[in-house]
């Protein structure tokens, strides 16, 4: 599965999905009657600034970074939670950049070829509604045409390829355990055959035991169907096990996507590579996590240029003015870095 | 600074002194939820030291009853829940029958507790000086000055830059990783024996993690504070832990020192959790997956709690429940390690599916 | 079970038994709480005598005390538990100047009071619940201009705003049809000032629902919103409403007591609770204690009884006491 040698991105035929350029700034402005008292400005809060990748077809490529980082924000964007301040998105050919705000039939030939799981699995099921509900809900959207026992047998077979028994089918949400919602969840998403997958976080409100579960599920699933995962997560050791290419994200930008095995033994940019130091380790060796300084700034107020110099070890004059672009490096990996670019790292 | 060696030591001398100088020893705690269809079980027979300069880590997964251990020796049990046998010594003094106005002094003072989430920690309304100002006068008999003196060693010891200019700063001023700096230096404040950390760093992001491990680690060593470490997440008990107590359905199933419990866990239980940890070692197609889930408790099965999802199951773990047994360097709950007659270990798939 | 568990093992351990729906309603909390607490027995009680007496009053009450016809002038002012000398009528909580029997003009008057209190509450809670979901899910200046009016609402007290609003509908009518249309008058005056406790709970509950991941989760499919809002989010938001509206019901009563106190309210001619009070107050220093003591006994009891449960409602249902 693990590519070795990855092509550069865009120069491979098959991808599936294409952000070009993707951006959503946010008004985080205090109120108008408030800015007019106090004074102050309208603020905006750039949460994804320029961001483009691609995701081939049957691949997973994950979105790592810390709170704040805006990995999140580029999910929503490309199933068109959020509609984008800027760029665009391609999928399958097809330009899906104003897919925000249409619903219903207009849409419904592109939207039900992807869907999306979610991070917590107590808030992602509708409390009221049977679990067969819940799962029937995109059937009900997409192939109204079904009938009801037709669904109902799908429903069921659904569940049972999660894992889970046809008849957990007429309980509630609340009678299950948060790894079980996350299967139901993952059963909603699978109902209509989509092709892309974007799970944000899904593991990451679960414990480990039934985390191992959920991502085993996905391989699992991933292989029967040849889908194709946007995999958003924390916690890097997850996204090695999972992805097959990597793009970490720092305050709106990435920083450095590179295939997964690439970035593990040779991360380039200064904030993979403490990403990768700060990951505790279980060998015993003991070993010290090194310590990044500082915190995430506040995306409100980004630093200048590169958003990570006040906290990078390499940074010089040229970091703090100039924002550095993403420059294809060697064995698929692109970095966003001067230090890299001018050969000084 | 002996202590400082001390805890620099490896760490079964610590665990294998007397009860009398444990900081803290918790001896057969057993906690009852009673409803109205019966009496739930949350925590059965747990027993423990932490020894002064010691971290003992608490760890399981969500309902194993870790935070409940760390509320039952503070006393913040959830009504209806209750201590309902068993003890607990704070440096050989009992206090698990203390009432609630005996215990309010020992919270803060001798016992400082650190929570999850900083911001529910301090208070919105003060700044971070008047309040650690307030703790500190509340247990030491400091005037405002030298209390505020204290405050500002406080906060550059838990490494607040220009602290003279943070002090009057309210807490939503400070970033999440400042603020739980400050929550650390509250609970230093009164200079308590017995540090109870509650997930400290489940709310950080992994940078800022490393930061307030390393000190939490480097204070209570300084000061031989004794730390339980509670925490779903291994990482952060590996680096920070001297020995970790893993909990599974309100029991306790293993203890011992931190490494040989990660690299050798000798309760089935842990040994697959470590196993269903993803690591960025080499890459392995499938996580080991623990089937099921943990027993809800109203429906803990008879016997030892984890028999139903133990791939060495045998009878006997169905009917018998095992007692903390010596293993080579700890102790486990499990008949894997009977002295006199073990049950017979079967080979693990390694993927199972 | 002699098996590593397998995933259906599983959920056997997490499946609770299960019990009809019946029994299952008999053995929820909401159940075991009511039973628990002597003062909630006794107010549903209270409650449904008062709505069953409300309910039967013309099967239940010797006479119709709107019916002039019915009315002896001559039993005017008999004292309770009396047999009239004249009629060999028995008053059981006395008659009033016109000779109506109080008993009767309590059972017809409680059920005018529950009819308006009724009627208003769910007309501020449809106008509250509308408004509130706009406001929060569509936000921007409809949850500007719609917040705003309601704030400066709350700037006044909801009984001066009825009146206010009870004298500009009645400004616009003739005269003639003042008697007929006042309890409709009443219902919209007392609905329009009361609408905005439901707008902001509904409010507050649709922004929370709105952010959650199912309500997410049917947006990526594409779901339209406004399937979105009536069959996702209205049904998450109508607990809290539906507790507000049960102490809405005794306040809205109280509110219609008032009116009718103040005289703009129910007229002579159709006595509720609030008019009885208010015409029996002239008689309370001249010994007829009775005309206006049991009308406020039966205020004081409909009130307390669904305010009483409406507290309890609000506690059991509240997840964060539970």
């Amino acid at each position: 599965m693990t590519q070795s040698q990855a092509p550069l991105p865009h120069s491979s035929d098959d991808i599936l999905l294409a952000v070009d350029d993707l951006a959503r700034h946010f008004d985080v402005s205090r109120p108008w009657l408030n800015r007019l008292i106090e004074r102050a400005d309208r603020q905006t809060l750039k949460a994804v600034d320029g961001v483009s990748f691609s995701i081939r077809r049957g691949e997973t490529l994950a979105l790592v970074g810390e709170s704040g980082c805006g990995k999140s924000t580029v999910a929503r964007l490309i199933v068109g939670l959020y509609g984008l301040t800027r760029g665009q998105i391609t999928f399958d050919g097809q330009d899906i950049s104003q897919l925000a705000g249409k619903s219903g039939k207009q849409v419904a030939a592109i939207r039900q070829r992807f869907q999306m799981i979610f991070q917590d699995p107590f808030a992602s099921l509708n409390p009221l509604w049977r679990v067969n509900t819940i799962i029937g809900e995109p059937l009900r959207l997409f192939r109204p045409q079904m009938s009801s026992a037709d669904r109902h047998r799908r429903v069921g077979e659904l569940l049972e390829q999660v894992g889970m028994s046809a008849a957990d089918g007429y309980r509630y949400p609340h009678e299950f355990s948060g790894g079980q919602r996350q299967r139901i969840s993952i059963a909603r998403a699978l109902a209509n055959e989509p092709e892309f997958m974007v799970c944000d976080e899904p593991t990451s409100a679960l414990d480990v035991s039934v985390q191992a579960q959920i991502l085993n599920l996905m391989k699992d699933l991933q292989q029967e169907y040849g889908l194709t995962y946007l995999f958003i997560s924390h916690d890097m050791a997850v996204v090695k096990h999972m992805a097959d290419r990597i793009a970490v994200m720092y305050l709106g930008r990435i920083a450095e996507i590179a295939p997964a095995d690439q970035l593990f033994s040779q991360p380039r940019h200064p904030y993979s590579r403490m990403l990768l130091d700060a990951v505790p380790s279980l060998d015993g060796s003991g070993k010290q996590r090194s310590m990044i300084e500082g915190e995430v700034p506040n995306p409100v107020h980004p630093p200048s240029g590169c958003a990570f110099h006040p906290r990078c070890p390499h940074a010089f004059e040229r970091c703090q003015r100039e924002i550095p672009g993403l420059i294809a490096s060697t064995g698929g990996t692109q970095v966003a870095c001067h230090a890299v670019e001018e050969g000084r790292l | 600074m002996s202590l400082t060696q001390n805890s620099a030591e490896r760490p079964d001398t610590a665990s294998q002194r007397e009860d009398t100088t444990a900081v803290l020893s918790v001896r057969n705690l057993r906690v009852e939820f009673p409803n109205r269809h019966g009496t739930l079980v949350a925590l059965d027979d747990i027993s423990f030291d932490i020894a002064p300069g010691e971290i003992l880590g608490v760890v399981g997964e969500s309902g194993a009853g870790k935070s409940m251990t760390g509320n039952a020796v503070i006393q913040l049990l959830e009504p209806p829940g209750h201590i309902a046998a068993g003890e607990v010594r704070l440096s050989g003094e009992r206090i698990d029958n203390l009432s609630e106005e005996d215990f309010v002094p020992l919270r803060g003072r001798r016992i400082g507790m650190i929570f999850q989430d900083p911001l529910t920690s301090l208070n919105p309304l003060f700044s971070i000086g008047d309040q650690l100002v307030e703790t500190i006068r509340a247990h030491l008999p400091l005037n405002e000055k030298k209390a505020r003196a204290k405050a500002l060693d406080l906060l550059r010891e838990v490494g607040i830059p220009a602290p003279e200019t943070r002090l009057d700063s309210y807490p939503h001023q400070f970033s999440g990783g400042m603020r739980q700096r400050v929550v650390i230096a509250l609970a230093l404040a009164a200079e308590p024996e017995l540090i109870i950390a509650d997930e400290p760093t489940t709310a950080l992001d992994v940078s800022v993690q490393a930061q307030i491990l390393a000190l939490l680690k480097k204070v209570c060593a300084e000061r031989g504070a004794a730390v339980m470490l509670v925490t779903h997440d291994m990482g952060v008990i590996a680096e920070t832990a001297n020995r970790v107590a893993v909990m599974y359905a309100g029991r306790l199933i293993e203890i011992g020192p931190v490494d040989d419990v990660i690299q050798r866990p000798q309760h089935p239980y842990t040994e697959g959790l470590m196993a269903s940890i993803p690591g960025l070692g080499a890459r392995r197609e499938r996580l080991y997956q623990i089937e099921g889930a943990m027993p809800r408790l109203a429906a803990i099965p008879s016997g030892c709690a984890f028999n139903p999802r133990c791939p060495h199951a045998a009878d006997r773990c169905r009917q018998e429940r095992p007692s903390l047994l010596a293993t080579s360097q700890g102790q486990a709950a499990c008949w894997l390690h009977d002295p006199v007659n073990p049950v017979a270990r079967r080979p693990l798939q390694e993927t199972s599916s | 079970m002699s098996q590593p568990a397998t995933q259906h093992n599983k959920d056997d351990v997490m499946a609770s038994p299960k019990p009809s729906k019946w029994q299952g309603f008999l053995d929820s909390d909401i159940v075991h709480s009511w039973k628990q607490q002597p003062v909630v027995i006794m107010a549903t009680l209270m409650t449904l005598l008062m709505f069953m007496g409300a309910l039967f009053a013309p099967w239940i009450a010797p006479q119709n005390p709107f019916d002039p016809g019915q009315l002896e002038l001559i039993d005017a002012f008999t004292p309770p538990l009396t047999t009239s000398d004249f009629t060999g009528n028995f008053y059981l909580l006395g008659s009033d100047s016109q000779g109506r029997d109080v008993f009767s003009a309590i059972l017809y008057g409680s059920r005018i009071s529950l009819l308006v209190g009724f009627a208003a509450v769910f007309f501020a809670l449809a106008l509250g619940t509308a408004l509130g979901l706009v406001a929060g899910f569509r936000g921007g200046w409809r949850d500007a201009i719609i917040m705003r009016i309601a704030d400066v609402q709350l700037t006044f007290p909801s009984i001066l705003l009825a009146l206010l609003i009870f004298g500009v509908i009645r400004g616009f009518m003739p005269g003639s049809m003042h008697a007929e249309v006042a309890i409709i008058v009443l219902i919209i005056a007392i609905g329009l000032s009361d609408w905005v406790q439901y707008a902001r709970a509904v409010r507050g509950a649709t922004m929370v629902e709105k952010s959650k991941e199912y309500v997410q989760a049917a947006r990526v499919i594409g779901l339209p919103d406004i399937k979105i809002l009536f069959q996702h989010i209205l049904p998450n938001v109508m607990r809290p409403v539906l507790v507000i509206g049960t102490i809405g019901l005794a306040l809205a009563i109280i509110a219609e007591a008032t009116l009718s106190f103040l005289g703009v309210g129910m007229p002579a001619t159709q006595p509720s609770l609030g008019t009885l009070i208010r015409v029996g107050q002239d008689y309370m220093f001249s010994g007829e204690w009775w005309i206006l003591f049991f009308p406020g006994v039966a205020l004081l009891i409909l009130a307390l009884s669904v305010n009483l449960l409406g507290d309890w409602l609000r506690d059991v249902l509240n997840p964060k006491l539970r």
